[in-house]
């Protein structure tokens, strides 16, 4: 049943381009939420998009939270002295009046206990929180495992 | 003073090595290769996801793109696979000449969650070699790569993998030719690699 549920979760959610919208709370906007596909469901699928603080006040992104993965957390790829390691991460930084982004190669969501396998094209929802703005939720468009960025028509390239 | 024959050879000779150095730097494109790297050999003896051993003279006559990583690893292994994915597409014809290896860090697990499976679905030219702990750690000692274990109750299984995020290119007859850092963008790889093949 609980995989039923799942699967229209899924379902409902895969409107096309819907990540590529900008998705609003308070001062804080969203876009460009994507993943990557996974073999299995063994293996932790990741998150990227970007944050915009357009308000004047300091915020953070403090959580990350989706019916599709058991354990989702955020993660930030640290290089250093040549070493990649990957700490676990408590929040990231949305200064005001600029972008930050969970990004390849630096934070990102992790999404761990994933209850089913991320095919490309697929869509899921994704619950992100922030310190002042509170809660938003975003699509987040599922893309080849390959992928290297957002595929919108205004995505930085 | 005069100068004896041998001293003006000896003179004349670091004059010429002066020179060939200084040309080097001024020649060598954004990659200034360290006169100790450039006869560095790297070397591996490791089981391909068939159970085959490959090293270096299997791929004699081609280019090596080599890269340490783990299967587990959400964010920087697939980031690099599909920088190199998108070089193998974009060197066409050329790209018979070119190995992309992906030599696992983590290949007890590796081998568990399926090797090939994970390389395929970057590239079908993309190799992945897992072998057990003694010959995994010879390949990355023959490379001065680092890796370790690290123990993380939040991570799958408890535990994460850091390790050395950089690209090698190793050259046709074994030489270490030179890494690009983590983040290097296809179109500055292919740019590298062309004029090689």
């Amino acid at each position: 049943m609980k995989r039923l549920i799942l699967a229209t979760l899924v379902v409902f959610a895969a409107m096309p381009a819907l990540a590529c919208e900008t998705v609003r709370v308070g001062d804080i906007e969203v876009e460009h939420a994507w993943s990557r596909a996974t073999i299995g469901a063994d293996r932790p699928g990741v998150v990227y998009l970007s944050i915009r603080n357009t308000g004047s006040t300091d915020d953070a992104l403090i959580g990350v939270a989706t019916p599709i993965a058991g354990m989702p957390m955020l993660h930030e790829t640290v290089v250093s002295d040549g070493i990649a390691s990957m700490p676990h991460t408590m929040s990231m930084p949305v200064p005001a009046g600029q972008t930050a982004a969970l990004a390849p190669g630096g934070f990102h969501g992790m999404l761990m206990g994933l209850t089913l396998a991320l095919k490309k094209g697929d869509s899921f929802p994704l619950t992100l929180t922030f310190e002042t703005a509170g809660d938003l939720t975003v699509t987040v468009d599922v893309l080849g495992m390959g992928a290297k960025e957002a595929e919108c028509p205004d995505a930085q390239p | 003073m005069r100068l004896t024959r041998l001293q003006k050879i000896l003179w004349a000779a670091a004059g010429v090595a002066a020179l060939a150095y200084g040309a080097l730097m001024v020649f060598s494109d954004r990659a200034p290769v360290s006169v100790a790297e450039a006869a560095f050999r790297p070397t591996f003896s490791l089981p391909d996801a068939e159970g085959r051993l490959r090293t270096p003279a299997d791929f004699a006559g081609k280019h090596l793109l080599v890269f340490f990583g783990f299967t587990n690893c959400p964010d920087v292994c697939p980031t690099t696979l599909a920088e190199v994915a998108q070089v193998m597409d974009d060197l066409g014809e050329q790209a018979e000449n070119v190995q992309p290896l992906f030599i696992s860090v983590d290949p007890e697990r590796d081998r568990r969650l399926g090797l090939a499976a994970f390389t395929a679905a970057f590239h079908p030219t993309i190799l992945g070699l897992a072998g057990d702990t003694e010959q995994t750690r010879a390949a990355a000692e023959s490379f001065k790569i680092f890796f370790e274990r690290q123990d993380d109750a939040a991570a799958p299984d408890g535990y994460t993998m850091s390790h050395s995020p950089a690209l090698y290119l190793i050259g046709p007859d074994g030489d270490w030719l030179r890494q690009f850092t983590y983040g290097t963008p296809a179109t500055d790889i292919l740019a590298d690699l062309q004029p090689r093949l």
